[in-house]
């Protein structure tokens, strides 16, 4: 990771990265405005939004779905856009029907 | 002395000896008028076998840019030559192979910038460029054009330094004149330059390294302040390089040439190929007695600003040469103008000379002894009465 308090004397020429791999080290998460929202119950763990999210941030332990990577997600809708599955009961967290993967301001978590 | 030949050579031929002499690692290119006698005696040479270089004929000039930022990451010796709309087309890579800090070196044969069209010199195509985080030097001459590209190349990887340089010469004027050039032998050329150490090499898989990242605010400004540090860095290095070179080949290169400045009243500040014709009718003036000089610009990239106040701090009237306008600048003046007035403000100590401007050469509009005459007279007569009259005026412009 870069120093961030680096000055211009210290930072690379260039903004040259010479660390490979290090992208993931850079916190995105911040950028988001809408935070996506998994009901753990009724996901049948198709990967689907896995496979559809830009940024990596969809965390798979032995073939299921445990949830996001919030330093990374940007929020950008797609999982919740791509999620194939509707739910049969009003989704956990935000008690309305729709999509397995609801989005949900990020206005309502703590630390906004 | 280092041993050299005399050919008869045009501006353009001669870049094109000098990169058969550098011999790049790639030259990634399009052809361009008057540009294109450099891009097309280079491909003969690849052609013939002449140089390891790998040669790109791109599909256009962002391309051809791109193509050496590129081959610059991945640690090669890169050139391209381009002009006018050809570099109007690069602008936006331009600035990325200055900002990435790869050493590339461009050739310019100054060209005019369309509409309407127009093939011919002026200085519009590098002046638009000069902010763009290259070094620009300027040629008066095929023989100067031939010797700022082989120093183009040692001032640009310089270690300090890491930034491109751009080269100019006079379209057609210079580029398709016909005159004796020195060219010096391929060993003296090679010993010159030196082998391109690379600080690193997108290739070298072991040590990787992306270039262009994503840079944020938080760190932009920086990579920013570092660049016009380096550019602030480049003034020395350019004459220590300009030294070297004329130990070599006699010729001795620094950030101005003066001519008859010692006891000059007034002077005349001109780029380019002007200087010979302004040499000529400063010589003619002298023998009638008259105290007038000429500085000639070589570098304008970085701007020799406290030099140029210093060589002018005795001269009571300049008249500065512009091939370009700086649209929407002060009374319409050129850069060169712009730029010395800035200087003469801000280390002047409040003594310099007035200064006038005169727009001259658009789009390869001749320019006669007889138009630098008129402006020798005018500063002589400002000198005089102390009336400066019109700040920028025009020579050969039907009025």
């Amino acid at each position: 990771m870069p120093n961030l308090e680096a000055t211009w004397k210290e930072a690379s020429w260039g903004g040259v990265v010479y660390e490979a791999g290090n992208s993931v080290e850079y916190i995105t998460g911040g950028w988001r405005s809408f935070r996506p929202i998994r009901d753990m119950e009724q996901c049948t763990h198709c990967m689907i939004c896995w496979v559809y999210c830009p940024d990596s941030a969809v965390l798979v332990k032995d073939g299921k779905v445990v949830g996001f990577d919030y330093d990374h997600c940007k929020g950008c809708g797609i999982c919740a856009q791509e999620c194939p599955v509707n739910v049969k009961e009003p989704h956990e967290y935000t008690g309305q029907m729709g999509k397995v993967i609801q989005m949900v301001p990020e206005t309502e978590f703590e630390g906004w | 002395m280092a041993k050299s030949t005399v050919m008869a050579l045009d501006g353009a031929k001669a870049v094109a000896n000098a990169m058969r002499q550098i011999n790049p690692d790639v030259v990634a290119a399009y052809p361009i008028t008057p540009q294109t006698e450099i891009v097309q005696n280079f491909s003969q040479f690849v052609a013939d076998g002449l140089v390891d270089t790998e040669f790109i004929p791109v599909e256009s000039e962002h391309a051809a840019m791109s193509a050496c930022i590129g081959a610059s990451a991945a640690g090669g010796r890169v050139m391209t030559a381009t002009a006018s709309a050809g570099l109007a087309l690069m602008w936006e890579v331009v600035y990325v192979a200055a900002s990435m800090r790869l050493p590339i070196v461009m050739s310019v044969v100054n060209r005019a910038l369309s509409a309407p069209l127009n093939i011919h010199c002026d200085h519009s195509d590098s002046m638009g460029a000069r902010d763009a985080g290259w070094i620009q030097i300027y040629a008066e001459t095929a023989q100067e054009a031939y010797d700022n590209t082989l120093q183009a190349i040692r001032i640009a990887e310089h270690p300090d330094l890491r930034v491109p340089v751009m080269s100019m010469q006079d379209g057609f004027i210079t580029g398709h004149g016909v005159e004796r050039v020195e060219i010096l032998d391929d060993e003296e050329v090679k010993k010159f330059i030196g082998t391109y150490q690379p600080q690193h090499s997108l290739l070298d898989v072991d040590h990787p390294a992306t270039y262009g990242a994503w840079d944020f605010y938080d760190f932009y400004f920086e990579h920013k302040r570092q660049q016009t540090d380096a550019l602030s860095k480049a003034m020395p290095i350019i004459v220590q390089v300009g030294e070297e070179y004329g130990k070599l080949t006699g010729r001795r290169y620094g950030i101005f040439d003066p001519y008859e400045m010692d006891d000059a009243e007034v002077a005349i500040v001109v780029l380019s190929s002007t200087a010979g014709t302004a040499r000529t009718v400063i010589k003619a003036l002298r023998q009638k007695g008259i105290k007038i000089g000429l500085i000639k610009p070589r570098v304008f990239r970085p701007f020799p600003a406290q030099e140029l106040t210093e060589a002018l701090k005795n001269v009571k009237v300049v008249a500065v040469l512009d091939r370009s306008i700086a649209f929407g600048a002060m009374g319409g003046a050129g850069p060169l103008f712009l730029e010395l007035c800035a200087a003469l403000y801000a280390y002047g100590d409040g003594r310099g000379p007035q200064v006038v401007d005169y727009i001259f050469g658009l789009g390869g509009r001749d320019v006669l002894p007889a138009y630098i005459e008129r402006a020798a007279q005018d500063i002589l007569h400002i000198a005089e009465t102390g009336e400066r009259g019109d700040l920028v005026r025009y020579l050969g412009l039907r009025e």
